[in-house]
């Protein structure tokens, strides 16, 4: 799409952080206490400013149904927004996100998740799209047209939890220590610019995908407009929005595999591709050349989950941590491994995964 | 100097010449092209004529007692900040000749430099700078057509099959180009140099319009023969010879003309490689007879193509004019593989003054709406952009690729590294570095041996400032720069020049 005016006058927010996640590989179900202790243990690499959590598995009951996490500031912002979810969807159910007051978060926003289906023949101007086009626009259209309203996670069987606060105190407010899933991910947030914003906390989500992210990229300023070519418009000013995006258009969009993504994301050095077999030669120079706009410079482990995975990759040169433990069924991936030996002690395995190879981690189902 | 008309009184330069230290070795009578230095056979000793000296330095160079000195001419017009002391010259010139004022090298007129007023980035605490010494830094860049997307596949064992083919591409290792200047413009000593040069340290230079010598033809990896509106020297093997092929529409010092290689400067061997008689002039005209309109130029990219069996990317050169993004993207659509754009402070052998100092637009203005358009039509990677015309330095190359270059040209920056001092003479063929002239006794001052060792020096020097740059702004890979505009900042531009330029004010 042509560049909005101005486009490049924006401020873009700077952190670093803490990443945790989960995942058993039988879906057995995992209390979010786990990943709570593994954050709590992690209290230092925030600064309050940011912490989030997302949790697979949560609403078995509504599993077929895309479920919106909304957050509102003001009911206004609910009366605009409920009208717009009424209009582009059936909506099956609704209710306010249970929340608890707790002393560590201060006038928090307001919280409700929506369980809903696009109809059969929907008439909007979306109406040509197909089902997961149709649900990011409607994500986009709230996030870009609604005052005061933002919505948090909009996948299948899925949600996140975030706010301005440690991760903790989030943790509590959610009463995530009530929810169980297969796959979770935390993060805590330490920004250096920002007074705190609780849409920018992560993980940063769209349709099932989830992200949390350590990182400071680099090449921001080119991502963004590679995306803006692709019709992706960042306006939330964080690295791990670029991520995202980038995630949907070359896995949803262009067919890639997980792997080759990572491999856009931190793909190998010239010199490894100069020694590669030549069919590899060849694939790699070709995905080089035509994603290098879209490479993640700059320092940053990421984890990225969907109802069937969870993956873990560092930048090229691996200039954050990122630990890899396993136990059972279940894998843990970290920023520290105290946070790992805090909530599982024994562990079978642990190692570093090296620099921009991703791991994945599939459900054996 | 008494009794001289007043055009030869106002002069540039003056010749200071130290008695005591001169030996009157006549080294500088031999050196002067332009016959300032003489010998006075009543006074036995060497005298000049302040009149002739075009204030290239090369007696003041090769001096052996160091007694020379080139100073302007401290005598100095009235001030009036109307009528310079350019104008009223150029003035006294033209009522004496009846003629166009030519002019050579790039302009010298003060407009905006915007290099200078815009500033990179540096990591600092929340994101390491990278150290080029220790870790990789990669500049690798590849010009031509890429795909959208690409379609990849997983075989059986797991293993990614590649189903998308991309066209080809000019591989380069460092994206800083030598630039189109033709065999005749300058002479065969440098362009072997330039040739040599390109291939040692994996970049291209550009035939320019005046053909490829045959002997050069092994250095083709690292060529991109150039096709303009005269079309010397082309011939299917020389199609076939290059990378790439450059079909010159405009050339950033003078948009709008085509070309003038007097006869003069048309000896056996340039007339054997542009296909001319020896003596006479080599006219280009000022649009390529073929192409009067975009669907023209379509024709004539593919007519390459064809001739080149799709082997090669095809580049097509404009000048930096007022609506240079709208033309971008045409040549874009038209099929061209890489589009290179020439700002007005580009190089020239020979142009009007006229032209050179009043048409065309500074090349950080127009890159910036290039690559902006294409990106706004989603066509940037349809083409690679090219940007040239008055980069000095790995600073300028750096900002370049960070408003949305893919690669650079330098043309100017080529010839200083070997010497010259831009007097500005370069149509006169008597080039006294040996530069722009085809005259044996002054080109073999071109050493192609230390020619093309300097030229790679440099393409090595700026190409590890350019690492240390990139590692300081926390990037190690040169496609995470192209583009990436938040690492450039304006200082004391006006919103619509930063809006122009898509950044913002230092400071924000």
């Amino acid at each position: 799409m042509k560049a909005p005016d101005r486009y490049y006058d924006f401020e873009k927010d700077i952190s670093g952080c803490g990443i945790f996640g989960v995942i058993h590989k039988k879906r057995g179900l995992i209390s979010g206490e786990m990943p709570i202790a593994a954050m709590t243990c992690m209290h230092d690499r925030g600064n309050g400013l940011g912490g989030g959590f997302a949790a697979y598995g949560i609403y078995p009951d509504h599993a077929d149904k895309y479920c919106f996490h909304m957050m509102y500031d003001d009911k206004k912002a609910i009366e605009n927004s409920e009208h717009v979810l009424r209009k582009y969807f059936d909506l099956h159910f609704l209710e306010p996100i249970p929340t608890r007051k707790t002393l560590a978060i201060p006038n928090p926003p307001m919280f409700n998740r929506y369980f809903v289906t696009v109809p059969e023949k929907p008439v909007n101007e979306f109406s040509e799209l197909a089902e997961e086009d149709y649900i990011v626009s409607v994500v986009m259209k709230i996030n870009t047209t609604i005052p005061g309203a933002f919505v948090v996670s909009s996948g299948k069987n899925m949600g996140a939890f975030k706010g301005v606060g440690f991760p903790e105190d989030i943790a509590e407010f959610f009463r995530l220590e009530e929810y169980k899933a297969y796959i979770w991910t935390g993060h805590n947030r330490f920004p250096t610019n920002t007074p705190g914003w609780w849409g920018g906390a992560h993980p940063f989500t769209i349709l099932n995908w989830s992200i949390v992210h350590n990182g400071e990229i680099s090449s921001y300023g080119i991502n963004r407009r590679y995306l803006c070519e692709n019709d992706y418009l960042c306006t939330m000013m964080t690295d791990t929005e670029v991520v995202a995006y980038e995630l949907d258009m070359l896995i949803r969009k262009h067919g890639l595999s997980w792997e080759m993504a990572a491999k856009c994301f931190a793909p190998p050095f010239w010199d490894e591709i100069e020694r590669m077999s030549p069919e590899d030669k060849e694939l790699y120079t070709t995905l080089r050349a035509t994603y290098g706009p879209g490479m993640l410079n700059g320092p940053f482990a990421i984890l990225v989950a969907d109802n069937n995975r969870l993956m873990g990759l560092n930048d090229r040169i691996k200039l954050r941590p990122l630990l890899v433990a396993e136990k059972d069924d279940m894998i843990f991936m970290s920023s520290e491994e105290s946070a790992v030996r805090e909530v599982c002690p024994e562990l079978d395995k642990v190692w570093m995964p090296k620099a921009g190879e991703p791991v994945i981690i599939d459900l054996e189902d | 100097m008494l009794f001289q008309p007043i055009n030869k009184n106002y002069h540039e330069f003056c010749i200071e010449r130290d008695k005591d230290l001169c030996i009157n070795c006549k080294v500088c009578v031999r050196q002067c092209s332009y016959d300032a230095h003489f010998w006075d056979e009543s006074r036995q000793k060497v005298m000049h004529d302040n009149t002739k000296c075009i204030g290239c330095h090369r007696c003041e160079a090769l001096c052996p007692t160091a007694a020379l000195s080139i100073r302007n001419k401290p005598s100095d017009f009235r001030p009036h900040k109307l009528w310079r002391p350019v104008f009223l010259q150029n003035i006294y010139k033209q009522a004496d000749t009846g003629g166009v004022l030519l002019a050579g090298m790039g302009s010298p007129v003060d407009i905006p430099v915007y290099w200078d007023s815009m500033l990179l980035d540096a990591s600092q605490v929340t994101n390491p700078s990278i150290d080029p010494l220790r870790e990789p830094m990669e500049l690798k860049t590849f010009l031509g057509a890429k795909p959208k997307r690409l379609s990849i596949v997983t075989d059986k064992n797991g293993k990614p099959k590649l189903k998308t083919k991309l066209t080809p591409q000019l591989e380069l290792d460092v994206p800083i180009m030598f630039a189109a200047m033709s065999l005749g413009a300058i002479n065969f000593n440098l362009h072997q140099a330039m040739a040599r040069a390109a291939t040692e340290t994996g970049t291209a230079y550009n035939t320019g319009e005046g053909g490829l010598h045959k002997s050069l033809y092994k250095y083709g990896k690292n060529t991109i023969v150039q096709v303009a509106s005269g079309r010397f020297g082309v011939h299917l093997d020389y199609l076939k010879a290059g990378s790439a092929i450059e079909i010159k529409v405009g050339q950033g010092a003078k948009p709008g003309i085509g070309g003038h290689l007097p006869g003069e400067k048309i000896n056996f061997m340039v007339s054997e490689t542009r296909m001319v008689p020896i003596g006479s002039d080599a006219i280009s005209p000022a649009p390529h007879h073929d192409i009067y309109s975009i669907e023209d130029l379509l024709q004539l990219i593919y007519a390459l193509k064809e001739a080149s069996e799709y082997k090669v990317p095809i580049s097509v050169k404009i000048a930096a004019v007022h609506n240079v993004a709208a033309i971008a993207s045409g040549v874009v659509r038209a099929g061209a593989d890489i589009v290179t754009v020439d700002g007005m402070r580009g190089g020239t052998g020979a142009a009007p003054a006229m032209i050179r100092d009043n048409v065309g637009i500074p090349i950080e203005l127009a890159l910036a709406q290039v690559d902006q358009r294409l990106r706004d039509e989603g066509i940037r990677n349809k083409a690679s952009i090219v940007a040239a015309g008055g980069i000095r330095c790995s600073g300028d190359v750096v900002k370049a690729i960070a408003l949305g270059a893919d690669a650079v040209y330098i043309g100017t920056a080529t010839l200083i590294a070997v010497g010259c001092t831009l007097c500005g003479r370069c149509y006169t063929g008597k080039c006294p570095w040996g530069i722009a002239t085809n005259d044996s006794k002054l080109s073999k001052r071109q050493n192609p041996d230390i020619a093309a060792r300097k030229l790679a020096n440099l393409i090595r020097a700026w190409g590890h400032e350019i690492e240390e740059m990139l590692g300081g702004m926390g990037l190690n890979s040169i496609e995470s720069l192209r583009g990436n505009r938040d690492k450039l900042r304006g200082v004391g531009l006006s919103d619509t020049e930063l809006d122009i330029l898509g950044i913002k004010h230092a400071g924000r």
